[in-house]
């Protein structure tokens, strides 16, 4: 019997808002513990929670780029239960009436269209985080985390392999990008997930007991952990014995699921609508205006490069991975005649220098309007593209314009015939042996020739015209 | 010895004539708090050194506004940065708070004087203030009755005259049932009229702050002094406040007051029948006409106040586990030890048990039948009064079925104690303002006669209180204590 496999994730994505979600303390990753807190966020007696605008603006514009229906009448609810990084005892969160729901995500795996479902959106407040005494006797909080501005997103069960989970991640966190909803880094726990896995038979509808993998902190530990699961399961029910409704943590360093708890130790969280916070009710205007925040998302935008500029669907792929990428290749392909060579040069290139230099494309000193006059100097013949090679590294680490590289190491093509010729007749009468070759059939030894031009010009002959020379000169001759 | 008694505006107008300073009116007040609450116990803290030196620096000026020098305190369920509030918990014995209340600001700010911190049911928990973590407060009246509660170290220092006014909270009838047993005016503004920023939380969607003082002239200026949208609390109206004080014309004639006769039903004495018949034939004396009207939920409404308020504790009250704050139980083994520790020994019983009930009522599988019935019960409760207000302007009851009792007459049952509340309860339900105003004495201890107003009409619930207290005599009349004399 074979059996498939069906994922549903939970992601938590931390809000990019300038202060947190119920008080006015900075939201900031980084910084030295409890500097970014109030009474407000520590759960002082006495305070109160205030609705952060931002926080609902970026949760509703989420909602909306996921294609979800937004709630125009929605709450808050408690969650209650007791954790040292849970200042309040209680979670601000949404219970029943989130902020979005039925919404989808599509994906591209292999060469099959895919939608994966989205349940729901909702808003609530992240926890402090422990640090553990590295001699086991002790734990500190650090509450700056305690009230960042969150969102759940909860996918349906659409998902059916490890590597579907991935591909759906990597757009989802494309689509918060490009959305400046977030900035979604895994390392820094701005984007977390967690995933529900079970199998059943193919061709069964009803789904198999399935277990919950938690701390899957890196998109690839997600496909190894789901990949580790599904295995494992697998196993069990070869072997004819039922899979266990559990809570498991993936563990990195021995690559498995550990055991968090099981189904009997589940907890009862007391939800409630909170008293303190009035209903959220939004106005059809105020969720239009948020529809309008949302560009151009990465599913249109690599529809539109491939017809727009012509380049095949993996290079739009690559191209769109993020906003920043994207408009930059935008930027660039639009003014040059062949965007091909744009997209060639951004893939190879520049992708390989940022990943070499670790930056990111924002940090890239060299502009997109550089880039395309580099492009037109190649194609009008200034620079050879070897050259152009160099020059690009130049750019990329210096940001100075093409041209004043160029200038400044005399790195322009010799394109005068004179001066071409004269070379080419001397290293014609020094490799007779080549001529020979070329006037007996073959055709290929005109290449000794012109690499040897080439090399006398340290590479700046233009390559078309030496070829035509030393053609003309032998038939001369 | 000042007479703090007087009314705010006469200490206020002896202040302007120079006759008093600041100084005068804080050694007072600190004097007769040295002298009496031995006895009394309404104080958890006394700053008499912050109120010294604040006197000093007033003293310097003639009075701005009305509140200028004048001797207050609070309940300790209201925060004041450096100044230790504890909610009358051990869980919170020695919790200095970095900031103050909405209501603290406000005083301060208008040059009130803070004298100290009082006495109550451990986080509001409770109608006789013996639920304190500390020690019971007695009424000035008779040392051996209780003051109500559970503000009832408010009632009793403004009661004993110990200071001039006094705010408490009131979650089910807070205010104006130890108002209604010491004496004095107690008034529950409308939900979302003063700020709950800085009151510790007890029941959220119930709690809201108000004055007790000794004349209804006293709680509409207090009134004015604390109401106001604040945008740090997010269930705070923004609605312009009206001017309270002017509002107090002494003429209620053709004001038309209900008389709800489920009310009548519910477990009221005799003699307090009998005084409460008294009022409502003065009020009819004063151009008043009285109407019965039907509040056909009533009988749902303490059932349901003890669900929605235990529960909402539960939730609150689940901060209090030792990590951030306040008291931490010793030698624990590990985490859950010690939240169950600090937890067990730093709760009283009626905070243990209100939180048992609230997490039961909040449970998986019981929010259906219990919390989320009782707030239906609650929309069917703010509707029978939203229609008796179609048809009178104010509704009227004693505040309490009884007036106060003996110390430890009912600790050991605690669903007598609840019934105390019973005319107060409804009214924090459906959010309305309501004054407890005294209506006469019962054996030497004074009753009190509540009022009930529509949503943000304080301004005819003062009105109203205001008139039939200038017809009456009662709150005038002072306990021995107050006048200088033993009780
Ligand atoms: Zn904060």
């Amino acid at each position: 019997m074979d059996f498939e496999t069906v994922i549903g994730l939970e992601i938590h994505v931390e809000l990019a808002t300038k202060t947190k979600i119920f008080c006015n303390c900075k939201n900031e990753f980084g910084a030295p513990p409890n500097t970014h807190v109030c009474p407000v966020c520590m759960g002082s007696p006495g305070v109160l929670p205030v609705l952060n605008e931002e926080a609902l603006r970026l949760g509703i514009r989420a909602a909306l780029a996921l294609h979800c229906e937004v709630r125009q009448s929605s709450k808050f609810d408690r969650k209650n239960y007791f954790y040292p990084d849970n200042p309040k005892a209680y979670q601000i969160s949404q219970y029943d009436e989130p902020i979005g729901e039925h919404g989808y995500v599509e994906i591209v795996v292999g060469e099959e269209n895919r939608r994966i479902g989205i349940t729901r959106v909702h808003l609530e407040e992240d926890a402090g985080k422990l640090n553990h005494s590295a001699y086991g006797d002790s734990s500190y909080v650090d509450f700056n985390r305690a009230g960042v501005p969150l969102i759940e997103i909860v996918s349906e069960p659409d998902i059916r392999s490890a590597e579907e989970a991935r591909l759906f991640l990597e757009e989802l966190k494309a689509i918060m990008q490009y959305c400046l909803i977030s900035d979604c880094k895994m390392e820094e726990g701005s984007l977390r997930c967690d995933a529900n896995i079970s199998l059943r038979p193919f061709g069964q509808e009803k789904f198999g007991t399935k277990t919950e993998i938690k701390n899957m902190n890196s998109f690839r530990n997600v496909q190894r952990g789901l990949e580790y699961e599904r295995s494992r399961q697998e196993k069990i029910l070869r072997g004819g014995d039922a899979v266990e409704q559990q809570t498991l943590r993936w563990d990195e360093t021995t690559a498995a699921t550990i055991l968090m708890r099981s189904k009997e130790d589940a907890h009862d969280y007391r939800y409630f609508p909170d008293p303190d916070l009035p209903r959220i009710l939004l106005t059809g205007a105020y969720i239009e205006d948020r529809l309008k925040e949302i560009p151009e998302l990465p599913t249109d935008k690599r529809n539109r490069f491939e017809k727009e500029y012509g380049i095949p669907g993996y290079d739009a792929g690559v191209l769109t991975a993020s906003r920043a990428l994207s408009e930059y290749f935008d930027e660039t392909a639009k003014h040059v005649k062949d965007p091909k060579v744009a997209s060639n040069i951004i893939m190879g290139d520049v992708l390989g220098y940022l990943k070499t230099a670790e930056k990111e494309i924002d940090e890239l000193p060299m502009t997109p309007a550089h880039l395309v006059e580099l492009v037109g100097l190649m194609e009008n013949g200034t620079i050879s593209s070897k050259i152009a090679k160099n020059v690009l590294k130049d750019m990329m680490e210096s940001g100075k314009a093409p041209k004043v590289i160029i200038e400044e190491q005399g790195l322009v093509q010799i394109s005068d015939e004179g001066q071409l010729k004269a070379i080419a007749e001397r290293v014609i009468a020094a490799n007779p042996k080549s001529v020979e070759d070329y006037r007996s059939g073959k055709e290929k030894a005109i290449g000794a020739l012109v690499g040897q031009v080439m090399k006398e010009t340290k590479g700046k002959a233009n390559p078309q015209m030496v070829n035509q020379i030393i053609i003309d000169l032998i038939n001369q001759a | 010895m000042v007479e703090l008694g007087i009314g705010i505006r006469q200490l206020h107008d002896a202040l302007q004539r120079r006759e008093l300073t600041a100084t005068d009116l804080a050694e007072d007040s600190i004097a007769r708090i040295r002298e009496w609450d031995k006895d009394v116990q309404a104080f958890l803290k006394v700053t008499e050194d912050d109120a010294r030196q604040r006197a000093k620096v007033l003293s310097g000026q003639a009075p701005q506004g009305l509140l200028e020098g004048i001797p207050f305190a609070l309940k300790d369920n209201m925060t004041t940065r450096g100044v230790e509030t504890t909610c009358g918990s051990k869980i919170l014995s020695g919790y200095i708070p970095p900031y103050s209340a909405a209501v603290t600001e406000k005083l301060e700010a208008q040059g009130g004087n803070l004298v100290g911190k009082l006495n109550m049911d451990e986080f509001a928990m409770g109608s006789s203030t013996e639920n304190s973590g500390y020690f019971p407060t007695r009424n000035p009246w008779d040392l051996t009755v209780v003051p109500g509660g559970s503000s009832g170290g408010s009632a009793a220092a403004v009661a004993a005259g110990m200071v001039a006014f006094a705010l408490g909270s009131d979650t089910g009838g807070s205010i104006r049932q130890p108002a209604s047993y010491c004496g004095v005016v107690g008034l529950k503004p409308t939900y979302g009229r003063v700020s709950r920023y800085g009151l510790v939380s007890y029941a959220s969607s119930l709690d809201q702050i108000g004055p007790i003082t000794n004349t209804v002239e006293d709680a509409a200026i207090v009134l004015q002094a604390i109401a106001g949208h604040d945008q740090r609390d997010s269930t705070s109206v923004r609605l312009e406040v009206p001017d309270f004080v002017s509002a107090l014309s002494g003429d209620i004639r053709g004001l038309k007051i209900g008389l709800p006769k489920e009310y009548l039903d519910l477990g009221m004495d005799e003699s307090m029948r009998a005084v409460f018949d008294t009022a409502v034939n003065q009020l009819r004396a004063l151009g008043a006409s009285i109407h019965e009207v039907t509040l056909p939920h009533t009988a749902y409404a303490l059932s349901a106040y003890y669900l929605i308020a235990p529960a909402e504790a539960s939730s609150n009250l689940a901060r209090y586990d030792g990590v951030r704050y306040g008291f931490r139980a010793k030698d624990a083994d590990n985490l859950l030890d010690m939240y169950n520790k600090t937890r067990s020994q730093g709760f009283g019983t009626e905070v243990k048990r209100r939180i048992l009930i609230g997490t039961y009522a909040l449970s998986s599988g019981y929010y259906d039948a219990y919390y989320k019935r009782a707030q239906q019960v609650r929309t069917l409760i703010r509707r029978d009064f939203e229609e008796a207000f179609e048809e009178v302007d104010l509704i009227i009851s004693p505040t309490a079925p009884t007036t106060a009792f003996k110390l430890g007459e009912k600790t050991s049952d605690p669903l007598t104690m609840y019934l105390s509340d019973i005319y107060t309860i409804p009214v924090n339900l459906a959010g309305l303002p309501a004054i407890s105003v005294p209506c006469g004495f019962i054996s030497g201890l004074p009753a009190g006669l509540q009022m009930i107003g529509k949503m943000f009409d304080e301004a005819t619930v003062l009105r109203a209180a205001h008139a039939y207290e200038k017809a009456t005599d009662w709150t005038s009349r002072r306990p021995q204590i107050a006048k200088g004399g033993r009780a």
